[in-house]
């Protein structure tokens, strides 16, 4: 089963200049762990939100210091208010994780191609992140929910650093709860207070109950995470084209013309950030990249 | 017996091994269990028996002083918990506890060790079988030092 991430129009195409950032609002915010914060943007007075595909990213734009590639962590279902989850690693997403109600961000997009959540309906899906990944597939685990009965098994395993990394908690509580989804969680570190698994996030590979051959992954997460987990999704028995990660370059424009996060052919901003495996498989191999 | 040797000839592990050998494993197995907290071995303690996880989970931790144990992996149903009963000097490096209730097939690493160095077609077979445990132990291993879910990430 062949298929390609969502298509998805470049930008918001009733907003003429996709070089242009629209001022939208803190509606809300929401401390997820020590050093991320979820931002709900409300759209400026008068305009509507934007739908976007999960696994859309936009560009947000702390004024006066710098604009990020950031994925869309909210529910599509739901475009009238957008949510993002930024961990605080540099100046901008610093600045972003520090704004409060009210404060106006820049906002470009959406971004790239997503998940292709619609195209895989008749398959399991196992949908595989770590660390801050969980952002951008969440949108993806909403759209799966919604249209459970179109899906075979839907797996879910999250791997985090401590249980103090561990994103959405709520979310996660929630789909644990649940009997059409099956959630595991794991995290590297742990004292004796901690009940869950301790181990890498490709050790819960082998425990799943799926078939390999009618199962679609979804893997977000650091590329030295995703190369594992591929290479652990195979040994499974996983088909290279059934595979879908998402990649992480250097996004400046968002719409493929700066060059910036050009990978071999393609620019992740504009034909990523998702790909098929098996279209970016070399690039997973080549050093220095 | 044929209840232990029936779970045994069937768990992936033991897969492909012959059948007259599956029979000389059960001949070092018994039925245990483990409630929440109790420790299935210790940190220096001898090191004579490893388990097939039939239900729960058990942390493999070590002490540290003034500091709350540090969890470094946990295994689940259906793993294979414990290899130092095969390599000298067979003492445990870590500890090991149940998380939860733990049913366990124990399996007398001594008298393994014993049989297996009578058998060597018995003894290659078991250690082909933990050498891919070991190697797959010290691949996770290596992926925890990685810190591969790191902050470089503006995702």
């Amino acid at each position: 089963m062949a298929t390609t991430p969502t298509s998805s129009p470049l930008h918001d195409v009733r907003d003429g200049d996709p070089m242009l950032a629209r001022p939208f609002q803190i509606r809300r915010t929401r401390k997820d762990t020590y050093d991320t914060v979820s931002l709900q943007l409300k759209p400026p007075d008068g305009d509507d939100g934007f739908p976007f595909e999960p696994g859309q990213f936009n560009m947000l734009y702390a004024y006066g210091v710098g604009e990020v590639p950031i994925s869309i962590s909210g529910n599509p279902a739901k475009n009238d208010s957008l949510v993002h989850t930024i961990r605080a690693v540099g100046a901008a997403t610093r600045a972003l994780t520090s704004l409060k109600v009210g404060d106006s961000v820049g906002v470009r997009g959406p971004f790239g191609k997503g998940w292709p959540v619609e195209a895989v309906a008749g398959n399991d899906v196992v949908v595989i992140t770590g660390g801050i990944g969980l952002a951008p597939l969440r949108p993806a685990i909403y759209q799966l929910l919604a249209h459970r009965e179109e899906y075979g098994k839907v797996v879910l395993l999250y791997g985090a650093r401590t249980p103090e990394d561990i994103l959405f908690r709520r979310n996660l509580e929630k789909w644990r709860s649940r009997f059409d989804i099956e959630t595991a969680l794991t995290v590297d570190r742990a004292a004796r207070s901690w009940k869950g698994n301790v181990g890498v996030v490709t050790q819960l590979i082998p425990r799943a109950v799926f078939d390999p051959l009618h199962c679609v992954a979804f893997v977000c997460g650091p590329e030295i995470m995703m190369r594992f987990t591929v290479m652990e999704l195979i040994k499974r028995g996983v088909a290279e084209n059934n595979i879908f990660v998402s990649m992480e370059r250097n996004m400046k424009c968002g719409i493929g013309l700066c060059g910036h996060c050009q990978l071999g052919s393609s620019f992740v901003c504009k034909d990523g950030p998702v790909y098929c495996y098996e279209d970016v498989r070399d690039s997973f191999r080549k050093r220095e990249m | 017996m044929e209840n232990l040797e029936r779970i045994l000839s069937e768990h992936p592990f033991l897969e492909g091994m012959d059948v007259d050998q599956v029979q000389l494993l059960v001949g070092c197995a018994s039925n245990v269990f483990f409630q929440a907290n109790e420790f299935l071995f210790r940190e220096g303690e001898p090191a004579d028996t490893f388990y097939f996880i039939r239900h729960g989970k058990v942390s493999i931790e070590t002490h540290v002083p003034q500091r709350e144990p540090i969890v470094i992996q946990s295994q689940d149903e259906g793993e294979i918990l414990g290899w130092s009963w095969l390599v000298p000097p067979y003492r445990w490096h870590f500890d090991a506890r149940a998380v939860e209730l733990t049913r366990a097939i124990a399996l007398d690493g001594k008298c393994l060790r014993d049989k297996c160095e009578q058998d060597h077609d018995l003894g290659y077979e078991v250690m082909k079988r933990f050498a891919l445990i070991i190697a797959e132990r010290l691949g996770a291993t290596r992926l925890q030092l990685m810190d591969i879910y790191g902050h470089n990430t503006d995702k």
